[in-house]
């Protein structure tokens, strides 16, 4: 005998929430549209006409003033999130079956409200003030019946299930909730005659399976108002902030290098028995005199118990010894909190090596660095498409997603950790030079200046004057040729140099198509002579955009 | 029979002995790319050594290449400006190599935190250091089996690398574009390295990566 179970359904869910995100009117008449078909209506879009499984066309030929909109999952599942919350609020073992439903077992709650009718007219209650959307609830014995008396607003009376579906049709068969399609078996049982759940469920059991098979069965059961499976309880998230109360303040180092360890442990434990491990802390302090300090640590690997502590002692030292922010009285409260966290296999090992002691090493030096000089001190570089020098390049601070600027280096590699090993080995210098780029990249970047790349790229380009033999400002004119030929280059307001060798130019035109966003510069490569008997020849990359030049970078 | 195999295995040649005893606890020297094995004592960058290069920053770039390549990783500190692609080219293993573009006044001590995890430091501007600072550098570089390179002078280095440029290649005229460099770097050191060595090199050579110059192979414009 399946338990008594009570639903809540949100009607037109997907509606619901697609109206709330737009910041529609409640009552237009809406529409969601996947694959050009309707998902869900609005009940003022239904009343005009609007059916599920319509074409979008058909659906606005009813309906003209019809808000379409699109189907997006995770909208739904997180527009749901306060509902579950106000549920929760009020009876604990909640089951989010999808968005818009929600199961949770009916017998405590009722016992505790004083009967099933008063639960159900509380939860209506509770949804409709906090979450601010209309609910209908049932209860039944199973899942599969507690659904359909929701979608009845019904409460079915213990032992009443089989009673309850059994006048009822046997296309409600496409209402459980778990996802499985039915409609091959709908369809073959309405050709064989059986119109209503009653009438499949009087079949002898061992006929449906011989016939139908396993999912026969539980469709079967499910019409006989047995349970297909038992209720998978949520729990509510676990609060696993530690906080310690330090009495007296701690205003010295080295109590702090004590007293960080024991809840670094702590935490470390609490997370390593629910197998998570911690990827962002955050560690927040308060002082005697009220002010708060917080500050979030981001890692590549999931912290250790040492590693936790030593994140902990830095900030605590960084905060106790900086000299601009130094709070005026010693710490009194400490609070770890684990702001992301991920499975704790992922801490595993690599078996030959990977992520390994030299990673682990660089990774604590690195950090280090970060405690003495701020996070934004130390860099990674990850490559990406582009053209210029600079473009292609983004500087991403220690411990942050290695992701690209623009573009990914490599359309078959997925993840941003896999996108450099292309580069890693040989395959880059055996590519022709002459192809344009010596490195793959998923889209073509016409202009893009072939390796060798400059060894200083500036931040700041330098001001550069090229003139030609007269001494006159040699310029690049609309079609993309210089106006004379460059003799000497000035470089950031040094002395001319003479040129011994040029190439270009080379224009650059991007993003003309959009308005205000358009680039057209040229470049040119050239190498100028020395200045002094110590001195080397110089190759520089010039760009020229809107009749200045500029130094982009350096062979050095 | 069986007393020739095991003295042959077991005796070590004594050329090799003082190269053994340079090394703390043993370890073998961070390997370079092939190109570079002449200029340095062993062949590779030994642990707890400091070499300086001067000229030239993608000669330090090559220098790091390989040991990135084999899982060790590098660091350059106080270069503002460092071109990643070219780094990238060179045959560095960006992933590998972590830039501290800003060290302010703590050049020193970020210089010795990240010798403590970090196998190369490269070390930018470490001209107006105190001499007492640059030997505690040195010798946490010793004790930790580090590679300290600092770019430009560095008195007492155990090798300076100079790289002075001859000729580029590739642009003439307004036709071509840069191609390859032909430098000349000279080594000289103190130790293993006291006998001065060269090398002419092609940095970079075409695509990016260092190569040895070929005398007889005249690179002029194809265009």
């Amino acid at each position: 005998m399946p338990a008594r179970v009570m639903v809540v359904w949100c009607p037109d869910w997907p509606v619901t929430a697609g109206v709330a995100a737009e910041d529609l009117a409640a009552r237009a008449p809406a529409a969601v549209v996947s694959a050009n078909r309707i998902v869900a209506c609005s009940a003022t879009a239904r009343a005009q006409g609007v059916r599920c499984g319509q074409r979008r066309r058909e659906a606005q030929g009813c309906c003209p003033e019809l808000v379409v909109l699109t189907d997006d999952p995770d909208r739904d599942a997180r527009a749901f999130e306060p509902v579950a919350a106000a549920v929760e609020g009020l009876a604990p073992g909640v089951e989010v079956v999808c968005p818009g439903l929600i199961a949770l077992p009916a017998r405590g709650p009722a016992r505790y409200f004083g009967g099933e009718a008063a639960v159900a007219e509380r939860i209506v209650d509770v949804i409709a003030t906090q979450a601010r959307v209309e609910c209908q609830v049932g209860i039944a014995d199973g899942l599969f019946a507690a659904t359909l008396a929701a979608h009845r607003g019904l409460l079915v009376p213990p032992q009443g299930s089989a009673g309850f579906l059994a006048p009822l049709s046997i296309t409600e068969l496409h209402q459980d909730a778990t996802g499985v399609d039915r409609a091959a078996l709908v369809d073959l049982l309405h050709r064989l005659g059986l119109r209503t759940l009653g009438a499949f469920a009087a079949l002898p059991v061992d006929d449906i399976a011989s016939r139908f098979g396993l999912d026969g069965v539980r469709a079967h059961r499910l019409a006989r108002g047995l349970g297909e499976r038992p209720l998978a309880r949520r729990d509510p998230p676990a609060d696993l902030t530690v906080t310690r109360r330090f009495d007296p303040p701690l205003d010295r180092v080295d109590a702090v290098a004590f007293a960080s360890r024991e809840p670094a442990e702590q935490l470390h434990a609490a997370l390593a028995a629910r197998g998570l491990a911690c990827i962002r802390l955050g560690i927040s302090a308060c002082t005697e005199a009220g002010e708060e300090l917080h500050r979030v640590w981001r890692c590549a690997e999931p912290l250790t118990a040492s590693g936790i502590a030593d994140r902990v002692r830095w900030q605590l030292d960084g905060w106790l010894t900086s000299r601009d922010c130094r709070p005026s009285t010693g710490i009194t409260l400490l609070q770890l909190t684990p702001e992301e966290v991920i499975g704790g296999q992922a801490l595993q090992r690599g078996l030959w090596g990977e992520s390994g002691e030299d990673d682990e090493r660089a990774g604590r030096a690195l950090v280090r660095v970060q405690a003495m000089l701020g996070p934004d001190a130390v860099f990674t570089g990850v490559i990406g498409g582009g053209r210029d020098p600079t473009d292609r390049v983004r500087l991403v601070p220690w411990g942050d997603d290695r992701v690209p600027a623009r573009g990914a280096e490599d359309p078959l590699a997925g993840s941003s950790m896999c996108t450099e090993d292309p580069l890693a080995g040989s395959s880059m210098c055996t590519e022709d030079p002459l192809a344009g780029s010596s490195m793959c990249t998923a889209s073509p970047w016409p202009g893009r200046l072939p390796a060798p790349s400059p060894s200083r790229v500036f931040t700041r380009p330098l001001p550069a004057e090229v003139l030609d033999d007269a001494g006159c400002v040699v310029g690049v004119s609309g079609r993309g040729r210089l106006t004379g030929v460059p003799y000497r280059i000035a470089m950031d307001g040094n002395p001319p140099r003479r040129v011994l060798a040029w190439a270009g130019p080379w224009p650059v035109e991007e993003r003309w198509w959009e308005p205000g966003g358009g680039r057209r510069c040229a470049r040119m490569q050239a190498v100028l002579d020395v200045t002094g008997p110590a001195d080397d020849p110089l190759a520089v990359l010039l760009a020229c955009e809107t009749g200045h030049w500029r130094v982009e970078g350096i062979y050095e | 029979m069986m007393g020739v195999g095991v003295a042959s295995v077991q005796v070590t040649p004594a050329s090799t002995l003082s190269e053994r005893l340079d090394v703390p606890g043993g370890r073998p020297s961070y390997p370079v790319i092939e190109p570079l094995t002449v200029l340095l004592p062993g062949g590779g960058l030994r642990r707890g050594s400091v070499i300086a290069v001067r000229g030239s920053l993608l000669l330090l770039l090559a220098l790091l290449a390989e040991a990135t390549v084999q899982g060790t990783w590098a660091a350059v500190i106080g270069v503002g400006d460092l071109g990643v692609l070219a780094a990238a080219e060179a045959g560095v293993v960006v992933r590998r190599l972590a830039l501290i573009p800003r060290p302010g006044p703590d050049l020193a001590p970020v210089a010795a935190a990240l010798l403590d995890g970090v196998g190369l430091v490269a070390l930018a501007g470490a001209d107006g250091l105190p001499a007492r600072a640059r030997q505690s550098l040195a010798a946490r570089a010793r004790q930790r089996g580090s590679v300290l390179l600092p770019l430009g002078q560095w008195p007492g280095a155990d090798v300076e690398l100079v790289c002075r440029v001859e000729t580029w290649h590739g642009a003439e005229g307004g036709y071509g574009r840069l191609r390859s460099r032909e430098v000349v770097v000279r080594a000289v050191g103190r130790g293993a390295a006291a006998r001065p060595r060269a090398a002419r090199l092609l940095l970079p050579g075409p695509g990016g990566a260092v190569t040895k110059a070929l005398r007889h192979l005249a690179i002029k414009a194809v265009l």
